[in-house]
């Protein structure tokens, strides 16, 4: 990857960010947070980090694989286990690799 | 000591708690920036200048699948949507606050500042309401810069045997079931993600703007659904 792009990039979603951060701050007494837009937010984390997890999870190299060889699911279900329980980041990453690691060694 | 300032420190030690999940989330940030072939200086910058740790590890995980830009930008924003809610609940409280200020501390707004200030201020009548969100604020940034430099440092040395970009999903799932509270939560999540593996075959990763689109409209229709059945 070039130098020059990436930071662009960095750039436009800081931007972004801000533009968000700053909103009703902002507007505070011109403008409130749409009802509909409050509506949506409750759902975006939930929709949009499964629709990041399964993927990952169900396919491997490319294709659709369901099964116990594919570990990245196997692990992946460990991990979820531990994220259920206790949703923490950090230990959710931990099980999840050595998991993996694992399984990859047998 | 000024009111301003005693409210600034209080709001700064009441977030050390929280700032013990700070740390390991911006060290993760770093190292998946660094798995994914950035220097330790681009991984360091991304946090410092995008702030937002969740985007942050999409944008990287896209990056690694090719995506193009506007994916990996949408995909972001999205996920800090959330932000103007934050920035909603706060504004009353900066309202008399000077542009040189409110612009700073709104760049270095974040969850756990928010969280902190909100869950005081719902408890404790402040003089200087504005000045415990900016020591909260600040003490979670600064923490967040120099957990992501020592993740940097750490990141170089791991190598890329270890399959580290499984930490990806790993790390988005732990944030998953964070956000699973309620029914309408459950179903935005599994048609999200259904969807997300249905069109996983569109270029681009443009099924996972629409999957999620999909999910956040059925979580939207069964709330409704069971608003009525109550």
């Amino acid at each position: 990857m070039k130098e020059l792009p990436i930071w662009i990039l960095f750039l436009a979603l800081a931007v972004g960010n801000f533009a968000l951060r700053f909103s009703f701050i902002y507007l505070f007494g011109k403008m409130d947070i749409p009802n509909w837009l409050r509506d949506a937010l409750k759902f975006v984390p939930a929709s949009v980090l499964a629709a990041l997890v399964l993927p990952a999870l169900v396919y491997s190299e490319g294709a659709l694989d369901i099964s116990l060889n594919n570990i990245r699911l196997l692990a992946g279900i460990g991990g979820a286990l531990v994220a259920w329980r206790i949703k923490n980041v950090l230990w959710t990453i931990i099980v999840g690799m050595v998991l993996l690691w694992i399984l990859q060694a047998i | 000591m000024k009111s301003t300032q005693q409210d600034f420190l209080s709001g700064a030690r009441d977030s050390l708690p929280i700032l013990l999940g700070v740390v390991p989330f911006a060290m993760i940030c770093s190292v998946a920036a660094i798995s994914m072939g950035l220097s330790s200086f681009e991984a360091v910058g991304m946090s410092f200048i995008v702030f937002a740790g969740a985007s942050q590890l999409v944008v990287l995980q896209l990056m690694g699948e090719g995506a193009l830009w506007i994916v990996m930008l949408l995909t972001a924003w999205v996920i800090n949507l959330r932000f103007t809610m934050y920035s909603a609940g706060l504004a009353p409280y900066l309202q008399k606050e000077p542009l040189c200020r409110k612009i700073p501390f709104a760049y270095i707004l974040s969850d756990q500042a928010f969280g902190v200030t909100m869950s005081h201020l719902a408890n404790h009548s402040l003089a200087n309401a504005a000045w415990y969100f900016y020591g909260s604020a600040f003490a979670v940034w600064l923490t967040w810069i120099i957990s992501a430099i020592i993740g940097a440092l750490l990141g170089s040395l791991i190598p890329a045997s270890w399959g580290l970009d499984f930490a990806f999903p790993l790390s988005f799932m732990a944030l998953l079931f964070a956000a699973l509270k309620d029914r309408p939560t459950v179903i935005a999540a599994l048609v999200g993600g259904t969807s997300a593996i249905i069109f996983n075959g569109l270029p681009y990763n443009l099924g996972l703007i629409l999957a999620a689109t999909l999910g956040i409209l059925a979580g939207m229709f069964a709330e409704k659904k069971l608003a009525v059945q109550k």
